[in-house]
């Protein structure tokens, strides 16, 4: 027993679960040695869990021993299908718009979101939260490289900006009052976040300075915000914060104290795919490679993708075609390279990442006044090759409107590491029939069926459901369908859970981090 | 909210106009495209205008035009009643009562329940000749199927109950299935019953007949007529609110079926009737290719959950799902009854389990799958009556899907009640008084008809309890006591201990733990039962109602003398056994009453009595400002401390000897237990075992029972529950009301006239009717039985309600059964009669019959010998004693 126990371990150290065990032990004190302990302490910490379910549902303790023995029989080999689902559900995230929130987003009913990590930890960050002093609802999934930072900050401050850039200048005005004499702010934003999704603490004061420069701007140059221009808004926000990110690194990067922050977010990058929906006005401002997909069903029950932002990657030609024209047709050449920005770069637009951006002068100063913050980092190089005309890499979001129409039963938002594993129709499918199947689709009037026809059918369906209800976030239930899928439309549990504990360093290989929140808009099926 | 029928699938029971009493009543007939479809007389539609006038007064109102109101109202009728008025929101019979599946059965879970249902039969059978309304009536005989041993066991004792009540039935092999049923597929069967009585009928013509001949009995039905509420003045009924005017009575009767929860809220004095809807779904198939005849017997597949009857050449099919959905929480909203819809996927698992039984259907066409909600009750069972609180108003609702097979005898009994004071038959389980205001929440309505519903087709078996809806009312020592190891069961929704599983050791998962033979908490139970006799033990018994009775003078003492069958003048701090009689010398109540003070006495009466209790003792209880009743269940908590040890725990706690010289039998002295005082500590058990009950103010109660543990630790104490409780009580022989004891047995029957004041010159309810018995001698006897050459680890167990046969004839039932201990033998109570005389009259029992003759109790259709027995032998309690002593010494010597 107790090998088959450590090599269950070995399994669960090298896969990305570790993560999961970690943040969840975080009070039991964690030593990583301590192999065999910590198994101990994970199995103690399930059959709690799952006792004090049963004991607040009100079950003679007697059951709850009987699951107990259950338990210990699952074969040691293969990860168990609880674990699977722990591992899956770790970071699941659901919110419902209840009336009193309904008044700003209007028609979003709710939100489900997951992140599954591939690097450790994971550099996709996601974000939702509620206008509370303008109107509308914002959505966003933050696709990192280089590290985490940039997603990070950029996850917690992209909305604040987009939010000033909303505000009507009254409200701007009262808020610098506010804060001018020390008096309590109106709250702009109501986050919706899953406990994982943690705040860096230490850069607060400097981020609020920034965003405070930035409304003390709009009220220097504007009378006022014109509120009808959503797309303006959504620009300047991007444009600003990646501004304040290049700039808080050039004020910064001589601080050898700014180890983590400033410099680290500069140097890190992220990509965003942002959503605003106000009543049936949908704006998506994208910026990289994550996608937005609204899924539409058809008259007849059908279900359809529409995707509607464009990748900033090579793939698009638009985008290639813009950043070849943007540059000397000297460095064609260079420009893309294997599909890459200079060779380096998968996607065309992000947050950060000043070495595509700045001067190679002020990237050598850099470099010489901090040759710490080389070491370690994959481009050991701080100014790319072929670096003739900077920038290389914008951060200007592409910004389309969509009119919400009853037949849009809700909008994905997900990072390239979901599209690389499956097509958009399919994601589009995999999710609206979990939404019917929740809802019990009533069947066809039965009339001129056999009760043998009948069964069939119902137990298909039933078969069907099942596995749909498996999850009921309907994120989680697409993951499990982007990692376990038997190329048939239906979860091949055994791939499911080799998918999920691949060590580290080959799951890289296969996937991505994957985030993904999929907004629910109003209609009589929720 | 007049109620519309326009839905197109509604249908009009059309009845002839001139046999009522106002023809206007009736109105148009919508489209038809009906279930039943037996020929029907048209009914000159009036215009719904042009209704006839409510009368303005009435003697009996009835709401509700179902089955179970015109059967009311023709019982009624025929018991002589007159100004009769019958109110119904829509038409007649378009609720439940027109979608129902029409099966009539007598395979119910009581014997009340399977005698309502044989009297319907006979009633529905007679009705067709008695009104010339065809009721579609054909005695199928049904068939009720066992795919497991534990099945067909439940079968074989509802045969042997059922012969009991000289219903015929045969307990039958697989092969005789098939030659019974063309369909059904034998393979996976153990056997099956054969009840050849059972029937089908077409319920809407059934509520046709029962209308027609109520109408022609004088009773006036309105349709379209909505009560909106219900009058009353200094809790009587006055009077009724409708749409339509107001109406004057006496009585009401709440016959709304799923509406009758809320109408019991629609009065002044909300009268709770504990019922909530779910939703039923049946199919309905096309013909089959060689039509079903329509006298093939219904089959009742419970382990599949389904039943099976055949409907116009083909099958009508539906079940009772393990996951039901309740419906009408939040009271009546848009969803219409008429309009519920399918829910195909929710029928599945009854859909596959028919296919199984039935593989034959598999090419049979659908024609419908039909939803229509039921309503059921929080324990199964039907709720009758009238309501306490409120004189005049009745209730007969929450039939558990049994509506058409218990509404002619339901309503007989109604009728009966209304008319005498009291049914011809022993109706306590329906009775409405069963349940209180504290079943009447919405949520736990929600929750426990959740589990009710599947509960009707799952197998039963002893000590089952309902799991949902649990933990309202506690003691406050319930954590202690559940950390402890306490196993817990509800009663009148007190969570009671029912034994106390030692650490490390382990019971099996509730599913598992379910058998007809020895249970797995014998060994438990019977350590406790060991430590009661040996040592000490405690239970908490604090479920008990207490009612305390008060009075400045001696108002008190004249009432409880009046109602009381026993002697109550007795010194202040002495404790008196009694019944509460009714007029017939029958038990309303047992209970134990200590005088505290002089005009000052506290009642002590089982659990679930604390309603019932309650109207009986306001009933006669005059209007006197000077006398005052309260319910003081929730003050006290109750510490049972049974076993010879006892006395010297408390004697340690208090510093007061305990012994009997000190501390007589049935003696109450308010004292102090460690730091508290003004416990009531009484020298009685309710088990005939040494001990003392401690009746503790709440604040008191843990501290006194962390003392009572922690000073009894050197005396062997632990804690017990209510199986232990039960041992002792009925190897005792004593009885409990509501299980042994019922309002129809009087204290003669049961050997307790040495509880009743005769020799005293007073007079008290039911004096006369037991001066009159004891003079003509008892016909029924209530007995103690210890089964002899039963084998307690391989032979199946008893429970209660087995036949019992003298020199091998049918002579009673017993009551209660438990396994003794200190026997070392099955112990059954109950009662049994002489033979009938030649004249046909019963003959007075004699000791002898008792004594002399050979006796038999039949479980499940196997007869084991027993030994009756009058008095509890307390002489082979002491032989016991004594032999244990020996075998110990020379366990000593040996070695």
């Amino acid at each position: 027993m107790y090998g088959a126990v450590t090599s269950t371990l070995s399994k669960m150290l090298t896969s990305p679960c570790i993560q999961r065990v970690r943040q969840h032990m975080s009070v039991i004190n964690w030593k990583t040695a301590n192999y065999g302990c910590l198994m101990l302490k994970v199995r103690l910490c399930h059959s709690f869990d799952q006792s004090m379910d049963l004991t607040n549902g009100n079950y003679p303790a007697s059951t709850v021993h009987s699951k107990r023995k259950y338990r210990s029989n699952s074969s040691p080999n293969q990860m168990a299908s609880s674990q699977v689902n722990h591992i899956l559900k770790a970071n699941e995230y659901s919110f419902r718009v209840t009336g009193y929130e309904g008044r700003s987003g209007g028609s979003v009913v709710g939100l489900e979101s997951n992140i599954l990590a591939s690097n450790s930890p994971s550099e996709d960050r996601r974000s939702a939260a509620t206008c509370l002093q303008s109107r509308g609802m914002l959505f966003g999934v933050f696709d990192g490289h280089a590290g985490s930072a940039c997603a990070q900050a950029v996850s917690e401050r992209l909305f604040y900006y987009i939010a000033v850039s909303l505000l009507p200048l009254q409200t701007l005005l009262d808020i610098e009052e506010a804060v001018e004499n020390d008096r309590p702010v109106m709250p702009m934003l109501q986050w919706h976040k899953h406990l994982n999704d943690y705040v860096s603490m230490d850069a607060g004061k400097l981020y609020f300075n920034s965003l405070r420069t930035y409304w003390q701007e709009h009220i220097d140059l504007h009378e006022d915000t014109n509120d009808e221009d959503i797309p303006t808004a959504l620009t300047n926000a991007f444009k600003r914060l990646d501004n304040d990110i290049s700039l808080e690194a050039q004020v910064h990067f001589g601080d050898p104290l700014s180890l983590c922050t400033p410099l680290r977010v500069a140097l890190s990058g992220c990509t965003a795919c942002v959503a605003h929906v106000d009543g049936d006005d949908l704006h998506v401002a994208n910026l990289g490679d994550s996608r937005g997909v609204l899924g539409v069903q058809e008259a007849d029950g059908s279900w359809s993708a529409l995707t509607i932002t464009n990748d900033h990657n090579a793939q698009n030609p638009d985008e290639m075609q813009r950043v070849l024209s943007e540059h000397p047709s000297l460095e064609r050449k260079t420009v893309v390279k294997h599909d890459r920005l200079l060779g380096h770069l998968l996607p065309f637009r992000a947050f950060g990442d000043i070495k595509f951006k700045w001067s190679s002068e002020l990237l050598n100063r850099m470099s010489e006044a901090r040759p710490d913050i080389l070491s370690g980092n994959e481009f050991a190089k701080m100014v790319p090759s072929n670096y003739y005309t900077p920038p290389y890499l914008i951060a200007e979001p592409e910004v389309t409107h969509h009119k919400l129409r009853p037949q849009d039963k809700f909008l994905i938002l997900a990072t390239d590491g979901l599209w690389e594993l499956m097509h958009r129709q399919t994601v589009v499918q995999v999710i609206g029939e979990h939404l019917s199947s929740l809802n019990w689709q009533k069947p066809l009037t039965a009339v001129s069926f056999t009760l043998g026809q009948m069964q069939r059918l119902l137990q298909e369906r039933k078969s069907r459901a099942l596995s749909a209800l498996e999850d009921e976030n309907s994120v989680t239930h697409l993951i499990r369908h982007a990692l376990g899928s038997d190329g048939f439309g239906s979860v091949d549990p055994r791939r499911l859970a080799k998918m999920l504990s691949l060590p580290q360093d080959l799951a890289r290989m296969y996937r991505d981090d994957i985030t993904i929140i999929v907004i629910h808009f109003n209609n009589p099926v929720m | 909210m007049r109620s519309c029928v326009r839905s197109s699938r509604a249908l009009s029971p059309a009845l002839f106009p001139r046999l009522l009493s106002d023809a206007g009543c009736w109105g148009t007939r919508p489209a038809r495209r009906g279930l039943w479809s037996t020929p029907r007389n048209l009914s000159s539609g009036a215009d719904p205008q042009q209704q006839t006038p409510l009368p303005s007064q009435a003697r009996v109102v009835i709401c509700g035009g179902g089955i179970v109101g015109t059967s009311v109202a023709y019982h009624l009728a025929k018991l002589g009643w007159t100004e009769i008025v019958l109110l119904e929101q829509g038409r007649l019979g378009a609720g439940t009562t027109r979608m129902c599946a029409g099966i009539v059965s007598v395979a119910k879970a009581l014997f009340i329940e399977s005698k309502m249902a044989d009297y319907s039969c006979a009633l529905y059978e007679r009705l067709e000749e008695e009104t010339g309304v065809k009721t579609g009536f054909v005695r199928t005989g049904s068939l009720c199927l066992a795919q497991n041993q534990d099945r067909f066991l439940s079968l074989k004792r509802l045969a042997s109950r059922l012969k009991v009540m000289g219903i015929s039935c045969n307990v039958l092999k697989p092969k005789e299935v098939a030659k019974l049923h063309p369909l059904v597929n034998i393979h996976d069967l153990v056997g099956a019953l054969h009840l050849p009585g059972d029937a089908v009928v077409s319920p809407p013509d059934v509520n046709h007949a029962l209308a027609t001949a109520a109408a022609a009995h004088g009773v006036q039905i309105h349709e379209r007529t909505h009560v909106n509420h219900i009058l009353m003045e200094k809790g009587h009924v006055t009077g009724v609110e409708t749409d339509r005017g107001h109406i004057e009575c006496e009585y009401f009767v709440n016959c709304a079926g799923q509406w009758g929860y809320e109408l019991g809220q629609a009065s002044e004095t909300k009268v709770s009737v504990p019922l909530h809807g779910c939703e039923h779904f049946y199919l309905l198939t096309k013909p089959l290719e060689k039509p079903l005849a329509p006298n093939t017997p219904v089959v009742m597949d419970m382990d599949g959950r389904i039943y099976v009857r055949a409907w116009q050449g083909g099958v009508l099919s539906g079940g009772f799902e393990k996951n039901p959905k309740p419906i009408f929480t939040e009271g009546r909203n848009q969803l219409d009854v008429h309009n519920m819809l399918e829910d195909w996927d929710h029928f599945e698992p009854m859909l596959s389990a028919l296919l199984r039984r039935m593989p034959g259907l598999e090419s049979c066409e659908i024609h419908q799958l039909v939803n229509c909600p039921e309503s059921f009750t929080p324990d199964m069972r039907c709720l009758m009556g009238e309501t306490p609180g409120v004189h005049g108003y009745y209730a007969l609702a929450g039939m558990n899907s049994s509506g058409l097979s218990f509404a002619g005898g339901a309503g007989k009994y109604l009728a009966e009640w209304m008319t005498y004071g009291y049914p011809t038959a022993n109706v306590w389980p329906l009775d409405i008084k069963r349940f209180g205001n504290l079943q009447s929440s919405r949520t736990f309505l929600r929750h426990r008809v959740m589990e009710v519903t599947p509960l009707l087709y799952e197998l039963k078996v002893p000590r089952w309890d309902f799991q949902t809806g649990r933990q309202l009312r506690t003691s406050p020592l319930y954590d202690r006591l559940d950390t402890q190891g306490g196993r817990w069961m509800e009663k009148h929704g007190f969570e009671r201990a029912k034994y106390f599983v030692p650490p490390g050791k382990d019971l099996l998962s509730l599913d598992q733990s379910k058998t007809f033979y020895k249970p797995d908490w014998f060994d438990i139970v019977g350590a406790e039962v060991k430590c009661c006799k040996e040592a000490v033990c405690v239970i908490d018994m604090s479920s008990f109602t207490k009612f305390e009775l008060t009075s400045s003078g001696d108002e008190a003492l004249v009432l409880l003398q009046h109602l009381c069958a026993n002697d109550l003048d007795v010194p202040v701090g002495h404790i008196v056994h009694t019944g509460m009689l009714n007029e017939r010398g029958g038990y309303e109540n047992d209970c134990s009453v200590v005088r505290v003070k002089k005009n000052s006495f506290f009642i002590i009466s089982p659990t679930d009595q604390q309603v019932h209790s309650w109207s009986w003792i306001k009933k006669y209880m005059p209007n006197d400002p000077q006398l005052h009743l309260e319910d003081v269940s929730w003050k006290y908590t109750a510490l049972n401390l049974i076993g010879p040890r006892a006395m010297d725990v408390l004697s340690e706690l208090s510093y007061v000897s305990m012994t009997p010289d000190h501390f007589p039998s049935l003696f109450c002295k308010e004292m102090s237990v460690g730091y508290a005082n003004g416990i009531r500590v009484m020298s009685m058990t309710h088990t005939g075992e040494p001990g003392f009950m401690l009746y503790v103010p709440i604040e008191y109660a843990l501290h006194v029972y962390n003392e009572v543990m922690s000073v009894g630790q050197k005396y062997g104490i632990r804690n017990a529950g209510y199986y232990a409780l039960r041992s002792l009580r009925i190897e005792k022989f004593f009885a409990f009301w509501g299980q042994d004891l019922d309002s129809f047995t009087t204290p003669l029957e049961c050997g307790r006239e040495f509880r009743v004041k005769f020799d005293k010159d007073m007079d008290f309810v039911g004096r006369d009717a037991l001066m009159q018995q004891r003079q003509a001698g008892v016909t029924r006897r209530f007995v103690m039985l210890v089964l002899e050459d039963h084998d307690t680890e391989l032979d199946l167990w008893p429970w209660w309600g087995e036949p019992i046969y003298c020199n091998g004839q049918l002579a009673g039932v017993t009551t209660s059964s438990a396994y003794s201990y200190t026997l070392e033998r099955h112990v059954c109570l109950g009662f049994v009669s002489t033979p009938a005389g030649p004249d046909g009259a019963p003959t007075p029992i004699t000791p002898d019959f008792i004594n002399r003759g050979d006796y038999e109790v039949d479980i499940a259709g196997q007869r084991y010998p027993a030994k009756a027995k009058l008095y509890p032998f307390s002489s082979l309690f002491a032989q016991q004693r004594r032999r244990k002593d020996d075998m110990e010494l020379s366990n000593f010597q040996g070695k």
